[in-house]
């Protein structure tokens, strides 16, 4: 089967059958032989990354030895339990729905998020909805800017700037979300003695688009190595459900809809795809400007921000710093 | 103490723990890792309480702010430009 993804460039195509031997064979072997543990949790959001991950971990292991978990809350979109109930029926896996609103309520997270919004759009209460966006980051010169949009029960749309200290209280919250996730599938996995499963494509590992702790945390990330235009590939190649397949990605993390492209990444995924692609291979902005649409000149400044989110993002990667290394355990970390 | 100077101070204090290694008046600061898209809201953050000015969306690019240099163009210029007066810089 092949992507038929109108922009999808020729050179992100990959050998489905192949890919999945390869994900496979390493999913058992890092099982086997690093994690001793006898399967794998994945948390399922019915999006596209932890559909293919959650069905190539049932490629790998079967499905009997897969548990997929569903967490959604009061701000998640209705699809989100919906379609991740399609794909575990459709997987035919083993199910846990865990609403964590009463979690997030315990952690004042929904009054935190509230009086940080509010800071920057006076009057903004619960029944309001809201998300944040980043300005076009890759026009010359530019800084990134976070603002919130939020939109009153009368329809009314409100856009106000971050400052710093409201935008730190909006990361710290919604961190919870993420970190409270990871918390119940450790949980569901040490109750099994199984491996937890991370969903990071390979934009959102590369340029640093998870929580430390939170979705960042995994003991085996399967698609990581995978652009997200062959994360597709693979979804259509497994049959996975055309629902999924039609979704259009969300952080799934705001009460108002997001794309991932008015957060983190600025161009849609397709773009930013095969900019990476370009930059990991040498490629100049004149070569990708024809496969991109977009003039040189903005693809180079988008060359600039792959590298400048690397250096912010790092820290995420980082396993906790030593003072000193401990020379017994250096050959595991 | 003139612009340059509490700009370098606070540069140096908050993003570099008093620790002042090779930071030139064109040091571009993004670009050497001295402050990230944090750092900005920071800096920003700063200059507005320090100065009493209002820094808008379309100022907040390289051209003002990614050096001491540029900040300090860009702080004359603004305070001159909205008259609302130093603040309480010292």
């Amino acid at each position: 089967m092949n992507d038929q993804s109108p922009s999808s460039s020729e050179f992100l195509k990959i050998d489905c059958a192949r890919e999945l031997d390869t994900v496979s064979i390493g999913i058992r072997n890092a099982l086997r032989r690093k994690l001793h543990k006898r399967g794998l949790v994945v948390g399922i959001s019915g999006g596209i990354d932890s559909s293919v991950t959650a069905a190539l971990c049932v490629q790998a292991v079967g499905r009997d030895r897969v548990i997929g978990l569903q967490m959604p809350e009061r701000h998640s979109a209705e699809e989100t339990l919906s379609l991740s109930t399609v794909l575990a029926e459709y997987l035919r896996i083993r199910q846990v729905l865990i609403d964590i609103t009463p979690i997030l309520e315990a952690v004042r997270y929904y009054e935190m998020y509230d009086d940080a919004v509010r800071v920057s759009v006076p009057g903004y209460a619960q029944d309001w909805k809201s998300k944040i966006v980043v300005t076009d980051i890759h026009e010359a010169g530019a800084y990134t800017l976070f603002a919130v949009v939020a939109e009153s029960p009368d329809g009314r749309l409100v856009r106000g700037r971050l400052g710093l200290d409201s935008y730190l209280a909006i990361v710290a919250a919604t961190n919870f979300k993420q970190r409270i996730r990871k918390m119940l599938e450790y949980y569901h996995a040490d109750l099994h003695n199984y491996a937890v499963a991370g969903t990071p494509n390979r934009l959102e590992y590369d340029q640093g688009f998870f929580v430390k702790q939170g979705d960042g945390a995994a003991d085996i990330k399967p698609i990581a190595h995978l652009y997200k235009t062959q994360v597709y590939q693979l979804a259509r190649h497994l049959g996975l459900p055309q629902a999924i397949i039609d979704r259009p990605p969300t952080a799934d993390t705001y009460s108002l809809p997001q794309g991932q492209d008015e957060f983190f990444f600025s161009v849609p995924y397709e773009i930013m795809d095969i900019c990476l692609y370009g930059k990991n291979h040498g490629l100049s902005a004149e070569d990708i400007s024809g496969h991109t649409g977009l003039p040189p000149v903005r693809i180079n400044a988008i060359y600039r921000d792959i590298e400048r989110k690397r250096a912010a993002t790092q820290y995420l990667h980082l396993a906790p710093m030593l003072i000193k290394e401990v020379p017994e355990i250096a050959h595991v970390r | 103490m003139n612009h340059e100077a509490e700009i370098r101070k606070f540069i140096v204090e908050k993003f570099l723990f008093g620790e002042e290694t090779e930071l030139g008046s064109n040091t571009p600061l993004l670009e050497t890792g001295i402050i990230d898209s944090t750092g900005v809201l920071e800096l920003i953050e700063h200059v507005e309480k320090h100065y009493a000015i209002k820094v808008n969306d379309d100022e907040l690019v390289a051209e003002n702010l990614d050096s001491i240099g540029n900040i300090c163009t860009f702080l004359n210029r603004k305070i001159a430009k909205d008259s609302v007066g130093p603040g309480h810089h010292e």
